[in-house]
Order: structure tokens, then C-alpha cells, then sequence
């Protein structure tokens, strides 16, 4: 009975707007490679983190005052005054920097297995200007508490357009509304942070998602699943994105909220990291801080800037390092996507990369000294040669050759070629083989085969059948 | 290789960049769940500090919730003048008055624990020293040359400074006990334990409910994990 009505309601629904059509075409009826790793997670989690920012946001907006006069009280008030304001701030807090962290590993994860190779340059693209907006969208925010910390970091950021030959210093004027970060600048960032930004994300997302759903995602393989079909048209190797990849999202979302939980709970700051100790501190434009860094996540950009001696050339450098981030599908000329099919010469650069971008993020939140800058320099030759000499590496890169079929999500040590992960096999063989793990080994068989633990189990198995029940209904 | 050698010299130049002169702050040892502390503390603020700093961030009602006062408690013990039970922690200095006594207005103290770290405040409070050169005769090892007079230097005796020559300028390195103040020294680090763990508490009162809470946010979450892998793999048992 009920379920008629349900029909019925339905249909109602799908005459007038195409619900059953989009239910079954993005999600039952979407296919997708089914052998996505943990790196495939950090979308959906992205997703995730933008809600988290956008719920938690609407409610400080509701307290919160931009006025250079207010602004730092009211985020106090938020932290004192407001029902559970701590945690809508800590949630905020701690979202904007898991949000780097997921988007960088995001990015990591296209460059690992050439996920923005043909014909994904598009999805390429719209990711790269939604990792713009992220940036201004966190500098913008980060400007609101209105402490020493966002004063300043705002006061040496906005100075570099004043780098900008002919015109830099008024529009470095222009984009304070004043000329030094005053409450113009307070005003107008907050209201790019809260409406102009947010809704650019917004649209770009729904960008980013309909290109992704044209090509279809890549896989840990680089291979177009599409190319082997069964005789129902249905991929071979896919399966539909509802319900596998949505249970698997949610395990990964669930174990993405126990770590923001802990940092939210046990380390809102993580040691200055997430929250500066100098922002709490009222800014004071008269008081310069000793040491103006910006936020973590910033860092490496910032290493490049200050890695060039020339003010102007810093900035291009650093614009540049993000630019030629957008111009990936055109620099990456190999005829394979993923590293697992890519040759020794690229894994090397790759991880020459990665090492540089970290060591760039870390020299970004220390002050400059002569050690520092060798160093900064350096790893700012090895960032632009990586992307630079993309063009070449298939010249010397002797790629394998690409299966017909997917492989393994992660591939087991037995199949991996190389003496480095025969060493890794003796080193997991050896801890296999210890009395310790034998010994840990026995102890948690005992507590499996414990009546109490068989009852838990039991009880866990009849929640997720009912879940699984409930679900394909 | 190449890659692990870079980072061992980044690694050694951070670690060569970190040799300091300067004696490094005291361990404050902050427990803000040390409630008789915190009250004590308080006491201490009310009575040394108030007549200059505000709190402003935090009202008296909180501290009487937080530290289960009474609020007659509040009134014959913290709240001096005519003040009402939710107004903030203000200081009857103006900030001109401040300005005119010492050249600059005393901060308010609400964060201050969150800015500089309670290791910071217990020991710059520790550091006063006995320097006739300056206006309150009084310099500080932590903060040189600040505008702040020892206001705890009857509890604490008189502190003067150990020079040392380095590079051929004289250098406070420390200081130490010449005369006794009212508190034997143990009684007095005791005293400033009680004061950083007021204003570490005063710095993020919710911390009292934060940590608290996190156990049961994150015991909720394993559970709910556990259940999510199980319902994952359920789903996917027929996938190979």
C-alpha cells in the first residue's frame, strides 16, 4: 500500500522532473572502475569537507561581526558566549586546513596515475581554478578573526601586487580599499568569503562533476574502462557507483571524521599549524610581529616567492608554480597514464617533486636564513624542472605495457618489480616470521574466538543485513 | 639517495638553527582541571593583577559556573566595586591612566596563554629583576625592558639578575634569589602555577567541555566505522 503511493508519487515527480532519470544515471546506473584505492576516496571527502565548511559557516556568519572594531571579540564571543560556538569554530578551523590536505592529496593522486590525461583535461582544468578559489577563499577567511597573524599575513600578501610594474600599487590599493588592511579590507573580504567565493566553488563543482561523468572516472590503471563492454553495453570491469562506491565512501568519510575529531577535540591548533598563536592576539597595525608566515598550506607557494631575490620575479615564480600546474594535460606527452605502466626516469622525478613541495612547505613556516634560501632555491629548481622537462620523459622512459584489464587496487608486493620491494618483501617476511607478531598473532585469535566477541559479531552482522536490506529498498 | 641526503642536511640545518642563548622558558606545568588551582589563581588575578589588566573576554558568571562558586563566593572573594554578576572582567585603569603611568596601557589577559604559551607567562612573571636603570627599578629576563612593575615582589622577595660576559657585552642569563618575600620560593612557584592555570583557563574556558566530550564524539565515530566496514563489505563480497 504504502509503497503504491511511493509509486505513485513518483511518478507525479518524474512527469514534472526527471528524479528516476538522474537517480539512475549519476549513481545506480553510472559505472565506475572497480578497482579504485584509498587515494579515489579524496573526492567524495572534498565534498564532505565543503559541506562541513558551508553548514558550520552559515552559523558563525550568525555571530560573527566584520568590522575591524568587533571582529576579534566576536569570534571570542563565538568561543565563550555561543552555545557549542567552540566547536562550529574548531569545525571551521579544522576544515579549511583537512581541506588542503584532501585536496592536495586529490591532485597527487591525478598526477600519480595521469588522471587529467586526455579526455579528462577538462576535469583538470575545473579542479585547478576550484583550487584558486580555494586558496582566495581560505586567504579571505583567514583575514575575519582579525588577529595579528591575519592582519599582517594579509598586509605582506596584498603588498605583492604592488610588485606589478605601472599599475601594481593602486590595485594593490584598489584590493584593500584602503591604503593599508583596514575595514574596508575586513568587509570586503568577508563579503567574498561568505557569498562571492563559496558560490564560484559551487558552480565550479557542479563543472568539475558533469565533465567527470562525460569521460567517466579514471582507475589506479589508466585504462578506459568503457573500451570492454559486456553484451548488455555494460563496462566489464565497472560496477555501479550505488551502492559500492557509496558504502566505501561512507566507511572512508566515517574514518576522515574520527581524525578531524581528534584534532578537533584534543588539538584545534595542532601545535600553531592549524591556528597561529600570534592570532590570538588583537591585530594591531602598529606592531609589526617578529615573523609573518602564512598558514600552513601556503607554505610552499610561499617558499617559492621567497626564494626569488628579485620582489617582482618572486611573484611570477609564484604564480607561475600554480599556472603550470593548469597546463599538466599538455606537458605530460606519455602514451601511458598510470605510474604502474610509466618508466624509472618519471617515478624519480615524481618523487623529486613531492620531496621538493614538502621541503618548500616546511621552509615556508621558518624564518629566512642563508641555509634556508640554498635550500628554498633548490627545491624551487627541482618544482619548475619537474614540470617543465614533462615534455621529455618519454624521450628516455621505457613504459611497460598496459593491460586489456584492471589490476589489483594495490598491487601485492609478490607482483611488484624491482629490488627495493624485494626488500620490503624480506622486511615484512621477517616481522611475519618474529615471535613478537606470532605472539600478538595468537593473543588477538583468542580474543576472536572469545563467546563474547562471536556475540558482537553477531549482533554487528544483523545491523548491516538490516542495513543492506533497508538500503535496497 | 640523493633525496634522502637532502633531507638530512635540511633536517641538521634546522636542527643547528635551533641553539639559542637564551635560557629557555621554565615548564609552568598548566592544568586547567585543577579546579582549587584555577580558584586560588583567580584570587591571585583579582588581587595583583585586575587593578591594571582586564579579562574582557570572559564574565564573572562563567568563572562562578565553571568553578562552582556561589555567587556571594564570587562577591566577597573576585568581585571588587560596583559590578554586576554577567559583566566582563574590566579593569577600573582607563587606558589614558594606563598610558600616563607606564607609557603604555596594560593588554588585556583574556589570551594571552593561547598567544604566548603558559610557559611563556609563569616564566616572565618568575623574571623580574632588580635593574636601577629602569623606571619601576625592576627589568625582566623573559621580556627585557618591559613597562611592568613587579607586582608579586613582596610574595616573592628580590630577584637579582646573573650577567655574563658574551661576545665582550654584558648579558642577563639568569636570575636569583637575594631576599626572601613573604612566600618561602616553593609556596610562591605555586602561587604562579595557580595564576598561568587561571588565565590558561580564562584563555579557552570551553576547553573544560571540550575535552571532556571528545571521547564520546570519537567512540561513537569507531563504532560507527566498524559498522561501515562490515556494511562494506557486505556490499562488496561478490565483487572480485
Amino acid at each position: 500500500m504504502a509503497s503504491e503511493k511511493a509509486k505513485a508519487l513518483l511518478n507525479w515527480l518524474d512527469e514534472r522532473f526527471p528524479v528516476t532519470k538522474l537517480w539512475t544515471s549519476q549513481l545506480t546506473e553510472y559505472y565506475v572502475p572497480k578497482n579504485f584505492n584509498f587515494l579515489y576516496f579524496f573526492g567524495s571527502l572534498a565534498i564532505l569537507v565543503l559541506v562541513n565548511q558551508i553548514l558550520t559557516g552559515i552559523f558563525l556568519t550568525m555571530h560573527y561581526k566584520p568590522s575591524a572594531e568587533l571582529a576579534f571579540d566576536s569570534v571570542e564571543y563565538i568561543m565563550r558566549d555561543v552555545d557549542y560556538g567552540w566547536l562550529l569554530r574548531y569545525m571551521h578551523s579544522t576544515g579549511a586546513s583537512m581541506f588542503f590536505i584532501v585536496i592536495y592529496v586529490h591532485m597527487f593522486r591525478a598526477i600519480f596515475y595521469g588522471s587529467f590525461k586526455k579526455p579528462r583535461e577538462l576535469i583538470w582544468l575545473f579542479g585547478m581554478t576550484l583550487f584558486l578559489l580555494l586558496m582566495a577563499e581560505a586567504f579571505m577567511g583567514y583575514l575575519l578573526p582579525w588577529g595579528q597573524m591575519s592582519y599582517w599575513g594579509a598586509q605582506v600578501i596584498i603588498s605583492l601586487f604592488g610588485a606589478i610594474p605601472v599599475i601594481g600599487e593602486d590595485l594593490a590599493i584598489w584590493v584593500r580599499g584602503d591604503y593599508v588592511v583596514a575595514d574596508a579590507t575586513l568587509n570586503r573580504f568577508f563579503a567574498l568569503h561568505v557569498v562571492g567565493i563559496p558560490l564560484a566553488i559551487l558552480i565550479l563543482v557542479v563543472f568539475h562533476l558533469v565533465a567527470l561523468r562525460t569521460t567517466g572516472s579514471s582507475n589506479p590503471d589508466g585504462i578506459e574502462i568503457k573500451k570492454q563492454k559486456a553484451e548488455n553495453g555494460v563496462p566489464i570491469d565497472g560496477i555501479p557507483f550505488h551502492p559500492y562506491y557509496t558504502v566505501k565512501d561512507l566507511y572512508a568519510a566515517v574514518i576522515f571524521l574520527i581524525v578531524c575529531s581528534i584534532v578537533i577535540f584534543y588539538m584545534p591548533e595542532v601545535g600553531g599549524y592549524f591556528l597561529e598563536h600570534p592570532n590570538f592576539e588583537p591585530a594591531n597595525p602598529a606592531a609589526t610581529p617578529e615573523h609573518i608566515q602564512p598558514v600552513w598550506y601556503f607554505t610552499p607557494f610561499y617558499s617559492v616567492l621567497r626564494a626569488i631575490p628579485n620582489k617582482l620575479g618572486g611573484v611570477m615564480a609564484m604564480g607561475a608554480s600554480i599556472v603550470l600546474l593548469f597546463l599538466l594535460p599538455w606537458l605530460d606527452r606519455s602514451p601511458v597514464k598510470s605510474i604502474r605502466y610509466r618508466g624509472g626516469i618519471f617515478k624519480i622525478a615524481l618523487a623529486l617533486f613531492v620531496v621538493s613541495f614538502f621541503g618548500l612547505g616546511i621552509l615556508g613556516t621558518k624564518p629566512v636564513t642563508p641555509t634556508a634560501t640554498a635550500f628554498a632555491r633548490l627545491f624551487t629548481i627541482i618544482y619548475f624542472a619537474f614540470l617543465l622537462l614533462m615534455p621529455f620523459y618519454p624521450s628516455f622512459e621505457k613504459t611497460k605495457p598496459v593491460p586489456e584489464r584492471l589490476a589489483e587496487p594495490v598491487i601485492p608486493l609478490s607482483k611488484r618489480e624491482g629490488k627495493h620491494w624485494r626488500m620490503v618483501e624480506r622486511g615484512v617476511e621477517a616481522v611475519r616470521t618474529s615471535a613478537f607478531y606470532r605472539n600478538v598473532k595468537a593473543r588477538l585469535e583468542a580474543v576472536g574466538a572469545h563467546p563474547y566477541y562471536q556475540n558482537v559479531k553477531e549482533r554487528l552482522s544483523a545491523v548491516t543485513g538490516w542495513l543492506k536490506t533497508y538500503g535496497s529498498k | 639517495m640523493k633525496t634522502a641526503f637532502g633531507i638530512a642536511l635540511l633536517l641538521f640545518s634546522f636542527a643547528a638553527s635551533a641553539v639559542d642563548p637564551v635560557k629557555p622558558l621554565l615548564d609552568a606545568d598548566v592544568d586547567i582541571f585543577d579546579t582549587d588551582s584555577v580558584r586560588r589563581g583567580a584570587g591571585f588575578f583579582a588581587n595583583y593583577c585586575m587593578g591594571c589588566h582586564s579579562a574582557k573576554q570572559i564574565r564573572y558568571s562563567r568563572i562562578a559556573k565553571d568553578l562552582e562558586l556561589s555567587e556571594d563566593t564570587m562577591r566577597r572573594e573576585f568581585m571588587f566595586g560596583n559590578v554586576k554578576i554577567h559583566d566582563y572582567l574590566e579593569t577600573a585603569m582607563s587606558k589614558e591612566d594606563g598610558e600616563n603611568a607606564f607609557g603604555v596601557a596594560p593588554p588585556d589577559l583574556s589570551l594571552v596563554v593561547r598567544a604566548k604559551g603558559g610557559d611563556w607567562v609563569y616564566s616572565y612573571l618568575k623574571g623580574f629583576y632588580t635593574d636601577p636603570k629602569r623606571p619601576f627599578g625592576v627589568n625582566n629576563l623573559v621580556s627585557p625592558d618591559v613597562a611592568m612593575p613587579n607586582v608579586l615582589w613582596e610574595l616573592q622577595g628580590t630577584q637579582e639578575p646573573v650577567i655574563k660576559k658574551i661576545n665582550g657585552a654584558d648579558a642577563v642569563i639568569d636570575v636569583r634569589l637575594v631576599k626572601k618575600g613573604e612566600m618561602p620560593p616553593k609556596e610562591f612557584d605555586q602561587a604562579l602555577t595557580d595564576i598561568v592555570n587561571f588565565l590558561a583557563y580564562v584563555s579557552e574556558p570551553s576547553k573544560l567541555q571540550r575535552l571532556p566530550l571528545g571521547k564520546y564524539v570519537i567512540l561513537f565515530l569507531v563504532v560507527l566505522a566498524v559498522i561501515m566496514y562490515r556494511l562494506k563489505k557486505e556490499y562488496w563480497k561478490n565483487i572480485h
